[in-house]
């Protein structure tokens, strides 16, 4: 083992974990305020915003994320409205591509388990609540949501995983983030099993932070069920 | 344009049909054999996780802690350049000098494999929990040998409570083939590159590799929602 390289290969590394964060952080902001959007079609009473609501998460969870990062990084400048349109200089630079093309892709996934945590709420405490004359806004922010959010946490702390670990694709639209580090030093070294492996160290790291904050999180929403 | 689309993606001679439905037919190829590759780890995976033995426990539990943890493009990339550099020092130490790769092919389905043989491990595992302890000790008491319970018993049920995370698993080994584009095997993603790179029709052709996808992942999903119900129809009643 050459600890003196590791150690090199770390404080390398470690330079694009900012990166690496900033593109799941956004986002997971950005796909949760999407998939709320979805998951309120998915619901709707009305038949044709189902429909709608079914086929975007077809689509975003039947297609490889690849492909997706790809018809927004090279496909969106053929679109000659969208080139001529104020969105063109953010859409030229490859972070916000990735950026829209993950937080499409986990939107779809989040409206789903938005939907579940939403369904799994027992009827009879909805029930319940509109007997004693709760309704719209005062129904969900007493009864559902609180529930659907402890029933959804775990879900969508997983989803947060999955995301991360998508993230390493925006390497592949040059983006320098962990993965896009090790593959810039690999092709310069030709070190490849120590340099793939202290990046691969990194995300497990950060799988782990995320995971123990998905669950000190859980903790602190659900006191009821703490044994 | 709508005209000339058609034509790009037709079969003609100006078409890009034939080689695009060729990579999707190689794309499935390398799902198809990273799932079973996958099916065999996870067994393999399940069984240790399962064991009595604490050692062995540690060695599923630090597999499926790995490959699900690391980004699967970093796989590849390991073994994309890891298992030409070990080939390679493994051919100089057998006295054949010079560089020496390995089928792209080969190493994508090895990657993805291995990162599908960790979620599948889970799969059967929990499966496997799901199992009623006396079914296996009725097995016992009527004096079924240990090959036979696990060819009787344990596994069709395994594999029924099984099945529908081994369809989601499907689904994501499938889309995560086009990993494979990156280290240049020519599946549908890389052969869609190469048609928009010619054509300069990126929006196109990513477009219907898309659809391709799309197709082959609803196709077999539904088939395993078949074959789910044939395996639920012997535990009706």
């Amino acid at each position: 083992m050459d600890w003196a390289f590791l150690f090199a290969t770390a404080k390398t590394l470690l330079a694009g974990v900012p990166l690496t964060l900033e593109l799941a952080v956004t986002s997971l902001c950005v796909g949760f305020v999407l998939a709320v959007g979805v998951a309120a079609l998915a619901g709707s009473r009305f038949a044709p915003a189902r429909w709608v609501a079914a086929l975007y998460v077809m689509l975003f969870q039947g297609t490889p994320l690849l492909v997706q990062i790809f018809i927004v990084y090279y496909g969106f400048g053929q679109i000659g409205f969208l080139r001529a349109s104020f969105l063109w200089p953010v859409l030229q630079q490859a972070y916000w591509c990735a950026v829209l093309a993950l937080s499409l892709n986990t939107s779809a996934y989040g409206a789903e388990i938005i939907r579940g945590a939403i369904a799994a709420v027992p009827a009879r405490e909805i029930e319940a609540g509109r007997a004693i004359g709760m309704s719209g806004l005062l129904l969900r922010r007493r009864i559902i949501w609180p529930q659907a959010l402890q029933y959804g946490l775990a879900n969508y702390g997983n989803e947060a995983i999955l995301l991360l670990k998508a993230t390493s694709l925006a390497s592949v639209i040059t983006l320098m983030d962990v993965t896009g580090l090790a593959y810039r030093l690999v092709s310069k070294t030709y070190r490849s099993e120590e340099i793939f492996m202290v990046a691969g160290l990194i995300y497990l790291g950060l799988t782990f932070v995320i995971a123990a904050g998905v669950h000190l999180l859980e903790r602190r929403l659900t006191p009821c069920r703490r044994v | 344009m709508s005209a000339q689309a058609f034509t790009l993606v037709g079969f003609g001679p100006e078409g890009w049909g034939r080689l695009l439905l060729l990579a999707a037919g190689l794309t499935l190829m390398a799902a198809l054999c990273s799932f079973v590759l996958g099916s065999l780890l996870g067994a393999v995976g399940a069984a240790l996780k399962l064991s009595s033995s604490r050692s062995l426990r540690w060695i599923g539990t630090f597999y499926t802690t790995v490959f699900r943890g690391v980004p699967e493009i970093l796989v590849v990339y390991l073994f994309y350049f890891g298992g030409s550099l070990a080939l390679t020092r493994l051919m100089h130490l057998a006295g054949f000098p010079g560089f020496f790769s390995l089928p792209s092919f080969i190493i994508g389905v090895v990657a993805i494999g291995l990162v599908s043989g960790a979620y599948q491990t889970e799969a059967y595992r929990s499966a496997c929990l799901r199992l009623e302890r006396g079914q296996i000790e009725a097995g016992k008491a009527c004096g079924m040998s240990t090959p036979v319970l696990l060819w009787r018993v344990i596994a069709p049920q395994t594999l029924r409570f099984a099945l529908p995370a081994l369809g989601n698993i499907w689904q994501s080994v499938l889309k995560e083939t086009a990993l494979l584009s990156i280290i240049g095997l020519v599946e549908l993603l890389r052969q869609s590159t190469i048609a928009s790179g010619a054509t300069r029709q990126p929006l196109l052709f990513y477009g219907v590799a898309g659809l391709l996808y799309l197709v082959m992942g609803q196709t077999t999903a539904l088939g395993f929602r078949r074959v789910e119900k044939r395996l639920a129809r012997c535990w009706e009643r």
